[in-house]
């Protein structure tokens, strides 16, 4: 008998086959993942940024025999024909027999990255890509380094090019001193217009009394998409999360989405305080900044100019500002309601204004998709 | 305890050559658990990757790790025998285990079927399933993973559709009709060849008619379509042999196991009554590991809804040997498989000791004995067992523009084909065929039903 052998231990064919087999089950999860992650609670955990989701094995098919009503089977102990048995585990599994029927009734949890999801997301939807902004009005410039020069500040002076010119001169002339001004190399900087990488987001949310918190979860998976998408596009993004009834405040993210309001709706308090932060801490040449709005469309009939006059001003500022509206009992309907209108009348100004109707998780997609697809048409208009 | 072990399996060896016991010799290796689990879910110590294997693999890990299942040995037949014994299993279980690959080994060298497999697949089966799985690697580097696995998730889901009463290299059909005799030269066709005038032109040997592809309904699939599938590619046949091959290999032990177990069993007990040189501790333990082993029930149960093969094939040999003797029981062990071994030598008075039962479960779990006739404990005990324990599924036809027709034999088989399965199935082949296939089956109220694959659904 031979000695046990260590490297029987560094095997792991059973470990590789079961990391294929969970491959090829993320590929079919991305596929069905739109449907599959509108409806779950993403942001409740914003710093972990992976979603777990409960999938089953895959099955190897092979042809097997329909299921009928009963199954017959020999089995063994005491018992009379006619008897009818209390239902046992159906004994030892005898010999090392192959796994059997069971197969499909595990199941487990795979994690998948945000980003991963997506960018699934963006191929599966061929959502275009935002392009940062770039105009001449900003003053974005960066110096960088181009090139080399034999005359320069000394503090840039390259030594490595400066002593590879020295080798080189020496080379043919052996006799000559180690060093002369010759050989100096200055690195150059030039500068160049830099294109803006930086965004802020701001989520106004109404949690007045009428919003439930059906809508506000719509409201907060539609926030949490359109943040990720933003953040692929953008190296830095800042987020303002604002809620609102008849006052506003700025919230963290953590407790934002957990708010809850009593009383009515005074949008225009949101807009005026979202106007104060833009102007104190974003400046419009430094950050592409984004507004979404989300509210079951209700807003007190006195705010009407006020609200109006603080989007005309707020829309100025903006890349880009987006309403969101979940369906409410109100008799009103999208877009005859009080915000809806107000945004219509941007959207109609010309503004780089829209607004999308949410009613069911399956919803948030298209919303996504147009808000994308909207943002990328309306850039290329403006630069190409 | 390698050294004490070896020791005992010396003695066993010993032992088992003066009770008669002829076989190749063994190579046993104590290899760690998690090895005993890799060799027991791909059947074979090196295999091909593929991802069903990984299911396998974790399903029987959670098993494991839950204590519902211990794996004792492994044993593959062949020239030398390859026998794994777990090395976290206590010195008794594996003098037991020692004990119990003799006899497999024994049975291997004499049983009909083993004889004819290793003829077929050769004696050094272990070393060529590792050739061919490096070879499979190389292709995945070749040609892609998703190259080779279109073809494994095909090759692996036919695996049980193999006819193994034909050989392995198996000559494709003759192309043509054989002709009929030659018509007899009569006075007349000597007189017209004589008739004055041009030479005739000469004449070619006129082409037969083309036989048709399949002669006969073709149970053997893979063989099938490695063969004459339209466009299938030399690496991708090979990969088709290369599991139809080791399905060759393992239907002796699918067929054989009750025989098989059971004769393991009786050895493996008798070595141990007489093994004198066993410490009494270690035989003590033995013997308890083998009351475990064939005992028929779980625990403190007295009842059992399936019939453990170990305890079945124990008790009809040791029926065996009481009534004909060991020599008796050697005729048998060579000749029979488990069909002939189950209804020629589970009777009625054996089936009524071992308390035997047929029982019909429903689907909302009332379970009923239905019958203790011998007849029918035959069928059941078997019917997991026919035709490599798959549905009985047939080329029927291959059409001119390629199509491949496909035919459950339901009649036989008592009901239709589960559809969803079917269809991933035929899907699998399609997309190594390369042109539609279809397959007749029925639903479940016996209506025909055509399943498709890469055809025009609509029709």
């Amino acid at each position: 008998m031979s000695e046990t052998r260590q490297w029987y231990d560094l095997f792991s064919r059973g470990a590789r086959d079961w990391l294929r087999h969970n491959e090829k089950i993320r590929d079919a999860v991305r596929r069905e993942l739109p449907d599959l992650i509108a409806g779950s609670d993403l942001i409740s955990r914003p710093d972990n940024r992976a979603v777990q989701v409960p999938v089953r094995f895959l099955e190897h098919a092979r042809f097997r025999l329909q299921d009928s009503d009963t199954r017959m089977g020999v089995g063994q102990g005491e018992g009379q024909t006619g008897d009818v048995l209390t239902p046992v585990d159906s004994g030892r599994d005898g010999a090392a027999k192959a796994a059997g029927q069971g197969e499909g009734e595990l199941s487990f949890l795979l994690e998948f990255k945000t980003d991963d999801i997506i960018d699934w997301v963006w191929e599966e939807f061929k959502l275009p890509h935002l392009k940062p902004k770039l105009s001449p009005a900003m003053a974005g410039d960066d110096w960088v380094r181009e090139g080399w020069d034999r005359r320069g500040a000394r503090a840039r002076l390259d030594r490595r090019r400066t002593l590879k010119e020295a080798v080189k001169r020496r080379a043919v002339e052996p006799a000559g001193p180690a060093f002369v001004d010759e050989d100096l190399r200055f690195r150059q900087l030039a500068r160049r217009p830099r294109p803006i990488s930086a965004a802020a987001v701001f989520f106004v949310l109404d949690v007045s009394a009428s919003m439930e918190e059906s809508q506000r979860r719509l409201a907060k998976t539609f926030f949490f998409w359109a943040l990720q998408g933003i953040r692929r596009q953008y190296a830095r993004v800042e987020t303002v999360f604002i809620a609102h009834t008849v006052r506003s405040w700025e919230f963290g993210e953590d407790e934002f989405f957990q708010v809850k309001g009593e009383g009515g709706t005074v949008a225009s308090t949101a807009f005026a305080h979202a106007l104060d932060l833009l102007h104190e801490r974003f400046h419009p040449s430094r950050y592409n900044c984004y507004l979404f709005y989300a509210s079951d469309g209700d807003n007190f009939t006195e705010d009407h100019h006020a609200a109006q006059r603080a989007l005309d001003e707020l829309v100025q500022c903006l890349s880009f500002m987006g309403y969101v509206e979940t369906a409410s009992d109100a008799l009103a309907h999208f877009p005859d309601t009080e915000m809806g209108g107000l945004f219509a009348g941007l959207e109609y100004a010309g503004h780089p204004a829209a607004s999308y109707p949410l009613n069911r998780a399956d919803d948030i997609w298209g919303a996504i998709r147009s808000f994308f697809s909207e943002r990328s048409r309306a850039e290329d208009g403006k630069h190409g | 305890m390698a050294e004490r072990l070896a020791q005992y399996a010396a003695r066993f060896e010993e032992l088992a050559g003066s009770l008669g016991l002829d076989y190749d010799p063994v190579d046993f290796e104590l290899v760690p658990p998690a090895f005993m689990l890799e060799v027991s879910i791909y059947g074979l110590p090196v295999r091909m990757p593929h991802w069903s294997f990984g299911v396998r693999y974790i399903y029987q890990l959670v098993q494991t790790r839950m204590g519902n299942s211990q794996i004792f040995e492994v044993v593959f037949p062949g020239d030398p025998n390859r026998a794994y014994l777990a090395d976290t299993n206590s010195l008794a279980e594996n003098s037991l285990v020692t004990a119990h690959v003799l006899g497999h080994a024994d049975f291997a060298k004499h049983n009909a079927l083993f004889q004819r497999s290793r003829q077929e697949a050769g004696a050094h089966i272990v070393e060529q399933a590792a050739t061919r799985a490096r070879r499979i690697e190389r292709a995945i580097v070749e040609f892609g993973q998703g190259s080779v696995e279109r073809v494994l998730d095909c090759a692996l889901a036919l695996e049980q559709h193999i006819d193994v009463n034909q050989a392995i290299g198996r000559a494709p059909y003759p192309v043509y009709v054989p002709e009929g005799p030659q018509r007899a030269a009569d006075a007349f066709s000597s007189r017209f060849r004589d008739l004055p005038g041009e030479p005739a032109a000469s004449v070619k040997p006129v082409a037969g008619r083309r036989a048709p592809v399949p002669a006969r309904p073709e149970n053997d699939l893979l063989w099938f379509i490695a063969q004459y599938a339209p466009e299938l590619e030399d690496w991708e046949r090979e990969i088709f042999l290369a599991v139809r091959e080791e399905s060759f290999y393992f239907y002796p032990l699918f067929a054989c196991q009750i025989m098989n177990e059971g004769w393991a069993a009786y050895w493996h007990a008798r070595l141990l009554r007489e093994a004198t040189f066993l410490p009494e501790s270690v035989y003590v333990d033995a013997i308890k590991s083998h009351s475990d082993v064939v005992s028929p029930f779980a625990g403190e149960r007295r009842l059992a809804l399936q019939a453990n093969p170990y305890h079945l094939g124990f008790s009809i040999w040791e029926r065996i040997i009481e009534e004909q003797g060991v020599e008796g029981a050697r005729k048998i062990r060579d000749q029979e498989d488990d069909f002939g071994f189950v209804r020629n030598y589970l009777d009625a008075r054996l089936a009524e000791t071992l308390q035997l039962f047929v029982y019909e479960a429903e689907r909302r779990g009332r379970i009923e004995i239905v019958s203790k006739d011998i007849e029918s404990l035959h069928e059941r005990l078997l019917a997991p067992k026919f035709n490599y324990g798959a549905p009985r599924v047939s080329v029927s036809e291959m059409k001119t523009d390629g199509t491949l027709v496909l035919t459950h034999a339901h009649r036989t088989d008592g009901r239709g084909l589960d559809f969803d399965r079917a269809v991933k199935v035929l899907d699998y082949i399609h997309r190594v065929w390369r042109r539609p296939v279809i397959l007749h089956t029925v639903d479940f109220q016996g209506a025909s039903r055509v399943l498709k694959a890469g055809a025009d659904r609509s029709d």
